[in-house]
């Protein structure tokens, strides 16, 4: 454990930081140029171009712009911090709206909105001095009815203000709905300069409509709230309204075109800034990192690809090192044959022995999630319910966030990027082998995979204990008329817990209880998310292995791979069966809504279908390669059957 | 260098049926023979006047139904819908009469700008001015792609199964092994200009559509003939269509499209419905793609002057200036070393090759510094009984067998002059110790019928096996039967069988690709 630790932070210190770093250093490069196009942008005028082009220019190089652009530069370096802090390689997927709200309420989401929030605020204030005129001061001197002078609020520099609080604020909470911290990784490997050209219209797009759709948000809501933060402004600071004017927070105020495009404009410019340090980060972050696949040196050993690829801790360590392996099992002869290579004293296959080892323990670890979420969900795709669970006290309201994203990968809970458990290190639940809540005590989770994660029973037949009324009257909705059959029909083998007892009749749920029953129901298709969020390892795995292997047929000198062969095919075709199951619920082949302008990567949403053609692919590229003679390999005769399928092409 | 005054005269009013011994053999055609009609089963024929074509545009349909008169918000937001900006703009300029003044004025403003700035860009790329089908046509492989009955074809990379795009919008999907021929009809599949079955996968095929892309799943062990159009993924981006050419990577994980109107070439993660748009400037959009073998280069060529090669790993590329005209067609070696590609307005073939082991870094790939000639195909004149035959010429595309071989040239003829039809030329290449092309002769069908479409076989056993498709609707498949140099040759005396068609005929009764030389 410690020497793992150890070499996490070796990671995290000489690359990950690194690398963020200089995703910083380049958003901060790009704001000058970003906020001369602003500038123009903001004050130019159809009728005098030159003369406002001479006067973006003494602009630029007047000391109050000097200043923002620091301050500017300040928020930029902070929402790099924010994004290096919360970034995830693993979605966290919220299975029902319950979770999803619990996500947004957590203290760890809280601070991050304040923080945007508050970044929002300054941006807006540069915003403000930039743009000029009008919207230049908080108070200016006005004189009050009986002439005598005073100073009061300018309402404009107010709205721009509190604009770019609430469209840093939505921005944060949108980020959440969105998964807007998951980082994917391409399939397509580009240099950096040529992924950022690529993703540059897609920024500016998402920014401009992301911008117009929180400004309509905002002037909604600064119609009919406007007053209370102007009151207190007033208030705070001591200063007068003037009556001279009309008040913003009017139709006839609000409907001022000028005011409009100033402030789409001004919170175009924000979301521009944090999505490019966004886009910079994750171009950066996910960049090829070479590990090397054997070293001369013991004290380099740790660094070295076999040793990496087993580590837990840094998540993205971990992914680094599959995409890593992927690809030198795709392009690389040289480092290929360092896989295949025996060790010198001693003559064993240590490198491939661990990084066989490892994928096919990830392969096994899927499988086994898939097999045990198909032996909780119900035909109908849907968690099943228990008859407790809707009477269960939602009382304590403090629990862990933790179980609220179920089911979830094993690992999730360890990966120290996920949203709500950051902490490297830090001693997690026991690594379990039922991929669900672990927390039995939390409201949140769902009953049957609280009996999941229980202990299995064998002499309790749950499914024969009495159902919700909920379920009840959800019964004729289902896909399958079989479980509504077996609902009614009662428990097969009669216990008496499942003896419905009348005074359990009479209790009716209370209307909150089942309100929250009703959110609380998994959301199908996000369950299915849920139990691929982490698949793009499982796609490594398979792509390495499936590669060396089939290189191995003219590479291998020492019949190394020879030896797992059979396991490697044994293990893949099982998971080609568990996915197979899987993709037979009616939810899970059901293909996401294309979100297409959200910075927001929707990636992780149909990750399962890339699993399902990778692992077909990967079957295939082995039966191809190897042909007949995978008939002299030892395996089942199911699988044998199988195995034909693929020779027949037939799959 | 070769040229066609080398190659054997052509026979005329004889359909060429195999190579044998190093030569083509032709025999008379007959083909209510109907011996023959049984012996080759995949030998398939699509008349023209049995497929059932669209005779009316769906536009037309309007001028059944009365003009009614809608509110300007009505036709606005239809003109938006159908016509985008510029619809709009034009519908809110024709309708002065019910807009204020200075809102018509200043649309007819932009939408003078907008012509102006799109008949810029038409002068730049003359190709953007074309339609859909022009375009297509104007870029397809296939030789008079419009009027061709049979617009695309595609052998699976590792069965004896092939899919048939035709003049209907359907694709026909035919296996030896079974007695079902599934029939693919989506409302999207229009005007198809390619089709490619993914490698390593047994059931999806690619078609490059007219506005879209679509992956279709057809489940080899179904007894459905009309698969539903659920079987078929829809990937489209705006902008990107007519799509004119597609490639899978080797691999089988990655999907290339290419559109003339799209300056960008998309990179598709299939199974995820997302794409990678690569982009580099110049060219004006993307025709044609190919990817070698080996899966390390990709060819782009482009409607100007230009070319690229992408190299895979990093997705680099480098740019080919070409002197006279756009890069036309091309193919790889099987290793992935040498490129052969055909530029349009010459009648050369030329080479490129790329020394460097695959899977180094890039930098130590060292890209060929020029392109050589390996073929000259200009016009030659072939004395025959009927009277001269001018053979030569342009050449539509180049095709390279699977074992490299034998390389077959469509070439494209005059379809008015009557004396200078298109042919295919086939040449055996070498590969040591130059590369060289050696004349091997000319591929004939029926009289009075043009090659239009070829494709090599990609796993055939005794050698090489040329589909080819033709104006009349008939798909013939000519086998080439040789023993490759490259492949150890099996057997104790080391002497390999002589090809001999009649004893050919004993062994392979119930292979396909028997044919029977009279």
């Amino acid at each position: 454990m410690m020497f793992s630790t150890e070499t996490s932070c070796w990671f995290i210190r000489k690359v990950i930081c690194w690398r963020a770093t200089a995703s910083i250093a380049w958003s901060v490069l790009l704001l000058p140029p970003t906020t001369a196009v602003f500038v123009i942008l903001s004050r130019f005028s159809l009728f005098h171009p030159f003369q406002t082009i001479s006067e973006c220019l003494s602009l630029l190089m007047s000391a109050s712009s000097v200043f923002s652009l620091i301050l500017l530069g300040g928020v930029i370096i902070m929402a790099g911090f924010l994004t290096l802090e919360y970034y995830t390689v693993i979605p966290t997927i919220a299975c029902s709206k319950i979770a999803l709200l619990g996500q947004l309420l957590h203290p760890r989401q809280f601070i991050n909105s304040l923080a945007h929030c508050l970044m929002g605020i300054i941006v807006g204030w540069c915003c403000a001095i930039t743009i000029g005129c009008r919207y230049e001061m908080l108070g200016y001197p006005c004189k009050n009815s009986d002439g005598y002078p005073q100073m009061c609020v300018n309402e404009y520099h107010l709205i721009i203000l509190l604009a770019g609080a609430f469209v840093g604020f939505s921005h944060s909470l949108l980020g959440v709905i969105h998964n807007i911290n998951y980082i994917s990784f391409q399939t397509v490997q580009q240099y950096k300069y040529f992924r950022f050209k690529g993703s540059l219209p897609l920024v500016v797009m998402c920014s401009a409509t992301q911008a117009f759709y929180s400004i309509k948000n905002y002037v909604v809501l600064y119609f009919f709230l406007g007053y209370i933060p102007r009151a207190w402004i007033c208030k705070t600071l001591n200063l007068h309204l003037d009556s001279s004017i009309h008040p913003l927070d009017s139709i006839a105020g609000l409907l001022d075109l000028s005011l409009l495009y100033h402030l789409w404009i001004s919170a175009t410019f924000l979301l521009f800034t944090w999505y490019i340090t966004l886009l910079l980060f994750r171009i950066f972050v996910t960049e090829v990192y070479t590990f090397p696949v054997q070293s001369s040196f013991t004290e380099d050993s740790h660094q070295c690809l076999p040793k990496v690829i087993t580590e837990k801790q840094p998540m993205i360590l971990k992914f680094l090192a599959l995409q890593d392996l992927a690809l030198l099992s795709q392009h690389s002869p040289s480092r290929r044959s360092e896989v295949f290579s025996l060790s010198q004293p001693g003559g064993h296959p240590h490198n491939w022995n661990a990084i066989s080892k490892e994928c096919l323990a990830l392969l096994a670890d899927l499988t086994q999630r898939l097999v045990a979420y198909h032996e909780t969900v119900a035909t109908n795709g849907r968690a099943k319910t228990l008859s407790n669970g809707s009477e269960r006290k939602i009382s304590s309201e403090t629990s862990s966030t933790e179980d609220m994203m179920s089911p979830r990968p094993t690992f999730l809970m360890k990966t120290p990027t996920s949203v709500f458990a950051r902490s490297v290190g830090r001693s997690s639940q026991s690594p379990l082998t039922i991929p669900f809540t672990p927390d039995l005590d939390s409201p949140f989770a769902s009953p049957a995979l609280r009996r999941l994660a229980a202990a299995p029973e064998q002499g309790s037949p749950w499914h024969g204990s009495v159902q919700s009324p909920h379920v009840m009257r959800k019964a004729p909705k289902l896909w399958s008329t079989s479980t509504a059959d077996s609902l009614f029909n009662g428990s097969p083998e009669p216990t008496p817990a499942s003896v419905p007892s009348p005074k359990k009749e009479a209790t009716k749920p209370s209307f909150l209880v089942q309100f929250l029953q009703n959110r609380k129901e998994q959301l199908p298709e996000a369950s299915s998310q849920a139990l691929f969020a982490d698949s793009q390892a499982h796609i490594w795995a398979l792509e390495g292995l499936s590669y060396l292997v089939q290189a191995s047929f003219t590479e291998d000198q020492f019949g190394v791979v020879q030896t797992t062969l059979p396991s490697i095919l044994s293990s893949m075709l099982l998971l080609q069966e568990a996915v197979d199951r899987h993709f037979k619920l009616p939810h899970a082949s059901s293909k996401p809504v294309r979100s297409t302008s959200t910075m927001g990567d929707s990636t992780y949403k149909t990750l399962r279908f890339a699993l399902r053609a990778t692992l077909k692919t990967a079957l295939y590229r082995i039966t191809t390669t190897f042909g007949d003679h995978l008939k002299a390999v030892e395996m089942s005769a199911e699988h044998r059957k199988r195995l034909q399928q693929f020779l027949e092409y037939k799959e | 260098m070769c040229s066609l005054a080398l190659f054997p005269p052509l026979t005329s009013g004889q359909t060429t049926l195999c190579e044998s011994n190093n030569e083509l053999l032709s025999g008379s055609t007959n083909t209510e023979d109907p011996l023959k009609q049984d012996l080759i089963p995949l030998s398939l024929n699509f008349p023209r006047e049995s497929l059932k074509l669209h005779s009316r545009t769906e536009s037309s349909s309007k001028a059944a139904f009365l003009d009614h008169s809608e509110t300007l918000w009505m036709r606005s937001a239809a003109a938006w819908r159908d016509g985008g900006l510029s619809g709009l703009l034009n519908e809110i300029t024709t309708s002065h009469a019910e807009v204020p003044k200075w809102l018509s004025v200043t649309s007819g403003c932009i939408l003078a700008l907008l012509r102006w700035a799109s008949s810029f860009h038409g002068s730049l790329f003359p190709h953007v001015t074309l339609s859909s089908e022009d375009m297509i046509a104007e870029f397809s492989q296939v030789l008079n792609w419009p009027d061709c009955v049979v617009r695309a074809f595609a052998w699976h990379p590792h069965t004896d199964k092939f899919a048939v795009a035709l003049l209907d919008d359907s694709i026909k999907i035919y296996n030896p092994k079974s007695a079902i021929t599934p029939t693919l009809k989506h409302r999207l599949q229009k005007n198809i200009a390619a089709v490619q079955w993914k490698p390593l996968c047994a059931s999806a095929l690619a078609v490059a559509c007219q506005n879209c892309l679509l992956v279709w799943h057809v489940d080899p062990c179904s007894l459905s003939t009309r698969p539903s159009s659920g079987c078929a993924q829809v990937l489209s981006r705006p902008g990107h269509s007519p799509i004119t050419s597609i490639a899978w990577s080797p691999s089988g994980s990655l999907l290339l499209s290419a559109s003339p109107m799209d300056t960008a070439m998309m990179v598709w993660d299939v199974a995820a419905e997302s794409c990678v748009p690569l982009q580099r400037v110049g060219g004006g959009g993307v025709t044609f793609l190919s990817w070698s073998p080996d899966g390390s280069h990709v060819l782009a060529s482009t409607p100007s002057a230009l070319f690229r090669v992408w190299e895979t790993r990093m997705w680099t590329c480098e740019r080919w200036p070409c002197i006279k005209g756009r890069c036309q067609s091309g193919c790889w070696s099987p290793d992935g070393s040498r490129l052969l590609f055909t530029v349009q307005g010459e009648m050369v073939i030329y080479a490129l090759t790329f020394t460097g082991t695959p899977g180094l870094p890039t930098s130590s790939i060292k890209g060929p510094q020029a392109a050589v000639v390996v073929a000259d195909l200009s016009e030659t004149t072939f004395k025959t009984p009927d009277g001269d035959i001018i053979v030569g010429g342009e050449i539509q595309s180049v095709s390279w067998d699977p074992r490299g071989e034998r390389l077959a040239v469509l070439l494209k003829g005059d379809p008015q002059a009557a004396n200078r039809p298109a042919v295919i030329a086939v040449f055996k290449t070498r590969a040591s110790p130059i590369f060289e092309l050696l004349p091997s002769g000319f591929v004939q069908g029926e009289p009075g019928t043009e090659p239009r479409l070829m494709q090599f076989h990609p796993n055939f056993r005794h050698g090489a096996l040329l589909t080819v498709c033709w104006s009349s609707g008939r798909i013939t498949h000519v086998p080439f039967y040789f023993l490759s140099s490259s492949l150890p040759h099996v057997g104790l005396s080391g002497s390999p069988p002589l090809p001999h068609p009649q004893e050919r005929h004993a062994d392979f009764s119930s292979q396909l690709f028997t044919e029977l030389i009279s």
